[in-house]
């Protein structure tokens, strides 16, 4: 990925400069290894602090919703994706936007790592595809592929499907990649075992509502758990609100999820709730044969009506 | 102050002992993370952690606890009554509790119990905690306990102060509540005159590497930093989620709620973060930090300015590194400290010119 951080930095002088846009929504270095933070620049002056690396997994079309400017974005194949959704959901214009587009090679998982190494992890660096973790005892190198986040291993769209701007040349789409054997494997239970998952899978949550709120879906002006009048969930540790909270927050993004992973990867905890929107998601693709952000000129599964629907789910 | 010795031998014989006079809370490895966490009979703390990923402060603080019950059945003579939920208040002990978390309990205290009131539920549970300190060693690269107020062999909060002594551990007895846990224990043995404990102080704060500058932090005008331009770029990236006041060892936020299920309801209080839209919303419908911009702002404004005037004991944070590690999006709160040190001009440098 060398070469992509002084691209960045280029290309977004220009847009600067020639004032095509106000802003650039990008990512500068962390104070973290393995961490970058989402990051503004409004003047030409601090392009320098953009780069771009395998620690880019947030996703930045959150830093969209409902903004009036007209902003740069960079983009890697999944925030495109959720740039058209979001575009299609009226929460940003097209014509307010300049997508800077990343062909991405997969961001990788801190957590994966952090277990990996022997002691705390103090710095991280990368190559194309060798990752190196130096720790107070000493260094390790890994191959990226092995240590990538769980969604960029499964992911088919690395390349941005809207873009006014490309980093580099597209980057080969993974092949033959069954992306949904997880779900699957959790499908072919049977309900009590599915129940038992469920609850340890959900045990560790502490509701700090990281994974909704880093998801570029979850924009709604006061949601569901907030609600006062009517309250829909109580604010405890009951287990019971916790799952409530997370099927219907789950609920809420058929269709519409990209499987970016930004959720699973804000969990201070580390839980893998991407599994139940990948369920809805493999349903959307198996019954629709939709997969969402991938275009502007179709409307959204849930949004439209076709006659040969399959209906086989209504009892 | 007496230093006993524990051989580490004697170690778990002394914990089963103490599991008669007290309940246990200690950390735990569970699954790849460590967390405090009440030890069923024979379990032993698991010393050799780094730090947990959440505090201990559920311990006296849990995230949600019931305060009434009460029932709304007409035919009940006591309906429409709060009762009081019965509570455990009997001995426990807290193994493994890092210095800086200690600390972090004397700051949340001054919050819990002053003058003009006294929280009964957090009181009685850190009344009958004992607080047993594990000395840290070996640092983390986050941790900036130095120079936030403690350190790590930090004494202040705690009944006891551990430290690993290779086949031993070296065991400071700080209050009568230590005494008399070392006592049911049955460690005794005495670890003569040492400066062991002194050297290995010395030794661990020289490993701390991380650092952050709070000195002019009393002296800025609160209403120039409330104002300052800074904040719209610190708090850009944030997405205003719980993290960093859920796993911060001095937030103390909390929320009050009823939950009715039929006839029979509770009285609950569950933590709170002034990340969350709707804390301190007024039934009005107002909300007086409506912007992500306000809340990240009330966060780093409570914690390094109106704590530091407000109470004169520093700042509100022991530098754990928790938010740090964990923001999902790596606000850093070192970053956002040194922004405001430094901000503008500095008043106090004024007040003593003139
Ligand atoms: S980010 Fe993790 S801990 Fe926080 S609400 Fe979501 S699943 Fe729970
Ligand atoms: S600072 Fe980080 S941890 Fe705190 S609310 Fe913002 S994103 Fe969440
Ligand atoms: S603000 Fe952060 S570093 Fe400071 S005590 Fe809280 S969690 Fe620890
Ligand atoms: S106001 Fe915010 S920073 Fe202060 S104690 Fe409450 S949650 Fe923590």
């Amino acid at each position: 990925m060398s070469g992509y951080t002084d691209k960045i930095r280029e290309i977004s002088q220009r847009l600067l400069k020639d004032c095509s846009v106000e802003m650039i929504i990008g990512f500068r270095k962390g104070t973290q290894p393995m961490m970058n933070e989402p990051f503004v620049v409004r003047s030409a002056e601090d392009v320098d602090q953009l780069i771009w690396d395998s620690n880019c997994g947030i996703n930045l079309t959150n830093y969209l919703t409902n903004r009036t400017e007209k902003i740069g974005i960079i983009a890697k194949g999944c925030d495109s994706r959720n740039i058209v959704t979001h575009i299609l959901e009226n929460k940003i214009k097209r014509d307010q936007l300049v997508i800077i587009g990343v062909p991405c090679r997969g961001m990788i998982d801190r957590r994966r790592i952090a277990m990996l190494a022997e002691g705390e992890v103090l710095a991280v660096t990368e190559t194309d595809d060798a990752i190196v973790v130096k720790t107070g005892t000493g260094e390790n190198e890994y191959k990226k592929s092995d240590v990538l986040q769980q969604n960029c291993k499964v992911c088919v769209h690395r390349n941005p499907v809207i873009h006014d701007e490309l980093v580099a040349e597209p980057v080969e789409e993974q092949q033959d990649i069954d992306r949904y054997a997880d779900v699957r494997d959790i499908e072919a239970r049977k309900p009590e075992e599915k129940w038992a998952f469920f609850d340890e899978l959900l045990a560790p949550c502490i509701r700090c509502y990281a994974c909704k709120n880093a998801c570029p879906l979850c924009y709604c002006p006061t949601c569901f758990v907030d609600e006062a009048k009517p309250q829909w969930l109580g604010k405890s540790q009951d287990p019971m609100d916790i799952r409530t909270f997370h099927f219907l927050r789950a609920y809420h993004c058929a269709g519409r999820c990209t499987d970016c992973g930004a959720c699973e990867r804000a969990c201070p905890v580390g839980i893998n709730m991407r599994l139940l929107t990948k369920k809805l998601e493999k349903d959307c693709l198996d019954q629709y044969g939709w997969e969402a952000g991938m275009s502007l000129d179709s409307r959204p599964a849930l949004d439209i009506y076709r006659p040969d629907d399959p209906e086989a789910f209504i009892k | 102050m007496k230093v006993i010795k524990i051989d580490k031998k004697d170690w778990a014989k002394g914990i089963k002992a103490l599991h008669k006079a007290y309940g246990l809370i200690g950390p735990v490895k569970e699954k790849e993370y460590f967390t405090f966490q009440v030890l069923s009979g024979g379990t032993i703390p698991d010393l050799e952690f780094r730090n947990t990923r959440l505090s201990p402060k559920a311990v006296v603080f849990p995230q949600s606890e019931d305060m009434f019950e009460y029932s709304l059945d007409d035919s009940r003579e006591d309906h429409h009554l709060l009762k009081e939920v019965e509570k455990d208040y009997s001995p426990r002990v807290v193994f493994g509790i890092r210095p800086c978390d200690a600390k972090a309990l004397e700051l949340v205290k001054m919050n819990f119990d002053t003058d003009e009131y006294k929280d009964p539920y957090w009181l009685n549970l850190y009344e009958a905690t004992t607080f047993v300190g594990m000395a840290c060693d070996s640092p983390c690269s986050t941790c900036f306990c130095t120079t936030a107020g403690t350190g790590p062999y930090h004494e202040e909060g705690l009944d006891v102060l551990m430290a690993d002594n290779g086949d031993s551990y070296l065991a400071k007895l700080l209050t009568d509540k230590g005494e008399k846990l070392a006592t049911s224990a049955g460690w005794a043995d005495s670890a003569g005159k040492s400066d062991v404990l002194a050297a290995k102080k010395t030794a661990a704060e020289a490993k701390i590497v991380s650092t952050v500058s709070t000195e002019a932090l009393s002296g800025k005008d609160a209403l120039e930093l409330y104002n300052a331009d800074f904040w719209e770029d610190v708090s850009f990236a944030c997405i205003n989620c719980g993290t960093c006041t859920y796993v911060c060892p001095t937030c103390w936020c909390f929320d009050i709620q009823d939950e009715v299920h039929g006839k029979s309801g509770k009285r609950m209080r569950t933590w709170d973060s002034c990340m969350f839209p709707i804390f301190t919303v007024h039934t009005t419908g107002h909300n007086p930090r409506a912007t992500k911009l306000q809340r990240v702002r009330q966060r780093f404004m409570h914690k390094l300015k109106y704590f530091v005037d407000k109470y004169d004991k520093g700042i509100m944070c022991v530098g754990c590194g928790r938010c740090v590690r964990q923001c999902p999006v790596n606000i850093d709160i070192r970053r956002v400290c040194e922004t405001m040190n430094s901000f503008g001009s500095d008043n106090t440098c004024a007040v003593q010119s003139s």
